[in-house]
């Protein structure tokens, strides 16, 4: 899960990281409100995407009609696909350096890793290929933390205007609300250090552990919900995993990489999945919710299902999908793929129920999905 | 890593549970040899005719433990790994899906530190055929399951059923199946298990399985260069958009990094033969195998 900005930097400045006065505002009139009393201040789209300041996303008001301005052209633009609909105002820094500084979790070496740049404003990707040597780097061991030796041995070698021992007790504090929120990524960029030599986090990424949220419901609570499809929100509803797809060839399957390979084979005869949608795991009882949702989208015209049963009984996943069909009487044709656990009592209910027998393999089943969505 | 064997004694987390107790069935009239089970509010009980402990360590201090299967809820999967650690199991094999990464973090250097191998999380388990199973795949399955000397690898239990069902239905058979999972984070690697399956004895060829996201595929090419055995691969999710998870928490494309075309390269330069159809899986083993 992502977080906005102004949604992000409490995190740092409950670990005690300094962050610039704020307020967030929704209307021109609040944002002169908060400038008067801020003083010199930013204001800065609230969108949960990066480069928002290319995008013109990012003012500078050196008065509370400046501020005023830039807010009327900052709300209600569109950055990256979302409507600015709230900005923060925010007291400007005297910027002496700019740093970079993260926590994330890293899946090549497994563990958490702590960087740090001296290059910081910029897009990291950027400096990683451009210049390499000027990010640092550590791995850390979750059960001892980062210490103070390690967080100071990775920047004291570096120019800092001095700062390298401020940075080191940042890096702690970054590391501390990392784990304290579940973070899958904690980044400050820039970090600057301002003319009173004191550190201040200027802008703050955050992404949650989607596998945390149940034990940080407060963090989803002011986090920004993923932009789905209203057919996505009813699979999210149902706990069900739907994409919704161009295509016109309904996929529904058990478990991840089979739904996957799915829509790959109806893509290799030339079809057009319509949507990813799986009923393994867990959520292999919801056989009948799962048919309903997949024939809500409109434009559909062929439906491949393929359960191949490990964990996901697929006799239990026909009971519930037959279920649906019959209540719903779709008239829309569809072929079976059916292997693997509780195989034989799904093909029994299938013939007996539908007197449908299943094709014998996937490439069949998906081969004549394609076909009838071609009208052949 | 290491590979489960019909002479290694197993403890069941979580034994008592509806799945804990159904698939524990399954592997004791398949041949793993269960030795008992965990659930500190029934320790002292019998389960599936086995005992129940209050834990792996209690069950260590009268048994040896060589591996165990966790079916524990997320949130309980950090502190029963540990245990499982602490009681000197070499291999646990954990089916959870959603478990918090930084707990997943926490107990993998655990495990490194001890030498201990972790399968998973959210993986499907291990199938050493005619041996044992450890996890819920269908291993009694005669039409998905035969004996023969394919080494499979999967990030994906189902698409793994129907890999095997594949090479049975071609008149091949598996040695050893091991799932590794499909989060980005987990204990064994592709690159963990293809070293793991190269140096099994009885495994002539592997089939290796995987899917979009991460670069697991792409370091295991480069093990594969050095080996002599045929490997074929397909790899899930060339159809999928850029940027969406799919299902799996592991199978996600940012930019170019983890697309389809990355992998296949990868392993095209290394020799294995790259299927686009998991269908061509059987006849491209018996060319390599020719």
């Amino acid at each position: 899960m992502n977080f906005e900005e102004f949604a992000a930097k409490p995190i740092l400045a409950n670990a005690g990281i300094r962050v610039p006065k704020s307020i967030l505002c929704e209307t021109p009139d609040e944002v002169a409100r908060a400038a008067h009393d801020i003083g010199r201040c930013v204001v800065k789209a609230q969108v949960p995407v990066g480069k928002r300041g290319k995008a013109g996303g990012i003012q500078l008001a050196n008065s509370v009609n400046d501020a005023k301005k830039h807010a009327q052209n900052i709300i209600g633009m569109k950055i990256n696909g979302y409507v600015v609909d709230k900005v923060l105002v925010e007291a400007q820094s005297n910027i002496i350096r700019e740093f970079y500084a993260a926590i994330l979790n890293d899946p090549v070496t497994q563990t958490p890793l702590v960087m740090f740049s001296t290059e910081g404003g910029m897009d990291i990707e950027e400096v990683a290929a451009s210049q390499p040597d000027k990010i640092k780097q550590a791995k850390i061991d979750v059960r001892h933390g980062l210490s103070l030796t390690q967080a100071f041995g990775l920047v004291e070698d570096l120019e800092l205007s001095g700062a390298n021992e401020e940075v080191a007790k940042v890096l702690i504090k970054l590391y501390s609300a990392y784990r304290k929120n579940d973070a899958e990524l904690l980044e400050i960029n820039p970090l600057v250090l301002n003319s009173s030599r004191s550190l201040e986090a200027l802008d703050c990424k955050f992404v949650l552990d989607d596998s945390a949220v149940k034990r940080q419901p407060d963090l989803v609570a002011i986090g920004t919900p993923e932009k789905l499809t209203e057919l996505e929100k009813r699979g999210e509803q149902h706990g069900i995993k739907y994409v919704e797809l161009n295509g016109n060839v309904v996929v529904l399957a058990n478990g991840a990489g089979l739904t996957m390979t799915t829509m790959d084979v109806v893509r290799h005869y030339g079809g057009e999945p319509a949507n990813f949608c799986e009923i393994g795991g867990e959520a292999y009882t919801k056989g009948r919710a799962a048919l309903e949702l997949v024939l809500a989208k409109p434009g559909i015209k062929s439906l491949v299902v393929n359960f191949c049963g490990a964990f996901a009984r697929c006799d239990v996943m026909m009971e519930g999908l037959l279920e649906a069909w019959v209540s719903l009487k779709p008239r829309i044709p569809v072929f079976f793929s059916i292997a693997g656990t509780g195989d034989e009592e799904a093909i029994i209910m299938l013939k007996k129920t539908l007197n449908l027998d299943p094709l014998p393999n996937i490439d069949e089943a998906c081969k004549a999905a394609v076909k009838a969505a071609e009208g052949q | 890593m290491h590979i489960c064997r019909k002479n290694h004694s197993v403890i069941i987390q979580g034994i008592t549970g509806k799945q804990g107790t159904f698939w524990t069935e399954q592997m004791q009239e398949y041949g793993t040899r269960v030795i008992g089970g965990v659930n500190p509010k029934k320790a002292g009980a019998k389960h599936c005719g086995v005992p129940v402990y209050g834990s792996v360590v209690d069950a260590a201090r009268e048994v040896k433990v060589d591996a165990t299967v966790m079916f524990i809820p997320p949130l309980g999967v950090k502190f029963a790994a540990l245990d499982a650690i602490e009681a000197g199991a070499k291999l646990i094999v954990c089916l959870t899906e959603h478990i918090p990464i930084q707990d997943l973090m926490y107990f993998m250097a655990a495990a490194d530190e001890a030498g201990a191998t972790i399968i998973g999380p959210n993986t499907a388990g291990t199938v050493t055929v005619g041996e044992c199973f450890l996890g819920f795949m269908p291993a009694f399955n005669t039409r998905i399951f035969q004996p023969g000397n394919i080494g499979v690898i999967s990030r994906s239990g189902s698409l793994a059923t129907l890999i095997c069902q594949i090479l049975t239905g071609s008149g091949l058979g598996v040695r050893a199946f091991l799932g590794i999972g499909g989060d980005p984070i987990i204990g064994t690697t592709t690159l963990d298990a293809l070293k793991a399956l190269d140096n099994f004895e009885g495994v002539e060829a592997i089939a290796m399985v995987g899917e979009i996201g991460g670069v697991m595929e792409e370091e295991a090419a480069e093990y594969a260069k050095t080996m002599s055995k045929p490997i074929a691969a397909f790899i899930a999710g060339g159809a999928a958009p850029i940027g969406k998870k799919m299902g799996h928490a592991g199978a996600i494309v940012i930019g170019d990094k983890g697309s389809y075309s990355s992998k296949k390269n990868a392993l095209e330069k290394a020799g294995v033969n790259v299927i686009d159809t998991p269908m061509k899986m059987g006849e491209a083993l018996r060319t390599g195998l020719a």
